[in-house]
């Protein structure tokens, strides 16, 4: 046998422990990306979560006018965390639309008069289904919508103070 | 002392609480048409949950598999086909969603191993019958 051939076997099965242990020992991302940015917000109707404020549908957000779509609950903790951050994007003049997943009115009402209301509507998703045709895997996620009605951006998770600018500049920035 | 408690609140809290509202009437119920109910469960068993990553829907006690169990109900109710409803899915969260991963680009080595490793082995074992016959 030659030398080479004698090696083979050896190299190979270390390349090949360390390709596994590098697939074991690398921690595994949680985050679900939605794959639906670039594309149509699928058509939904939503009925109004509170009284006062409007429901939500697809063609609301097809009207011209970019949106951030904030998919959120008032039983959902870090939704708490990212309200004065939400409050901002809105003073700064951007139209923030919520679907509420999962939620009673009286919950909602009482969640908002305590974080604040930045939201022109609020679709009550009472089975997660508008979430799932988001693409979306949990809350609070927020999505920026372009005025033809198209995803161009997921926030996965809460939005963080340094997260404020970069997401008014997208809305600003679609048309 | 706000900030300290709603750190700690963070903290403690589990990542995804779970909603106030029962679940949906689906998700616990099975379809009245056993044959319909035999296909959603089928289904249900390759779908992976969104939440507790590593089991599938059927076998989650999580909120949004009850939810996802409800939508699949629902649309094998309404006479959708399986693979439709595992399609919508895959086209929202990627074929990670599905147990049953594609023939693609990047899962074709998957699928041929088992051949590959079967002409492998025909190889090495003709080479070595042959040497201890010369």
């Amino acid at each position: 046998m030659t030398g080479a051939k004698k090696w083979a076997p050896l190299v190979l099965f270390i390349l090949l422990g360390s390709a596994l242990t590098y697939g074991l020992a690398k921690p595994e991302s949680s985050t679900i990306k939605s794959k639906m940015i670039g594309l149509s917000v699928p058509s939904f109707t939503l009925p109004a979560a509170i009284p006062g404020r409007p429901g939500l549908s697809s063609a609301d957000l097809a009207t011209g006018q970019p949106h951030l779509v904030n998919v959120f609950g008032s039983w959902c903790v870090p939704c708490m965390a990212e309200a004065p951050q939400l409050k901002q994007i809105a003073d700064a003049g951007v139209p923030i639309v919520g679907i509420a997943v999962r939620d009673k009115p009286e919950n909602l009402q009482r969640f908002l008069g305590r974080y604040g209301n930045p939201f022109r509507a609020i679709g009550a998703d009472d089975s997660s289904q508008v979430m799932m045709a988001l693409g979306s895997s949990g809350v609070p996620e927020s999505f920026v919508v372009d005025g033809q009605g198209r995803i161009l951006q997921q926030q996965i998770g809460p939005i963080n103070p340094e997260d404020v600018t970069g997401i008014v500049a997208a809305v600003k920035g679609a048309r | 002392m706000k900030r300290l408690l709603l750190a700690f609140a963070l903290v403690a809290a589990p990542a995804l609480a779970d909603s106030d509202l029962p679940p949906a009437p689906l998700a616990n119920t099975q379809l009245p048409d056993p044959e319909q109910e035999a296909k959603a469960k089928a289904l249900m068993e390759t779908i992976r949950c969104l939440v507790c990553q590593g089991q599938s829907i059927a076998d989650s006690d999580a909120e949004l598999a009850g939810d996802m169990r409800a939508m699949v109900r629902e649309r094998i109710a309404a006479g959708e086909k399986p693979e439709a409803i595992r399609a919508w899915l895959v086209q929202r969260y990627g074929s990670w969603v599905s147990y049953e991963p594609p023939f693609d680009r990047v899962t074709w080595l998957l699928w041929a191993a088992p051949v590959l490793f079967v002409v492998i082995g025909v190889l090495i074992a003709h080479s070595s019958f042959r040497r201890r016959r010369a």
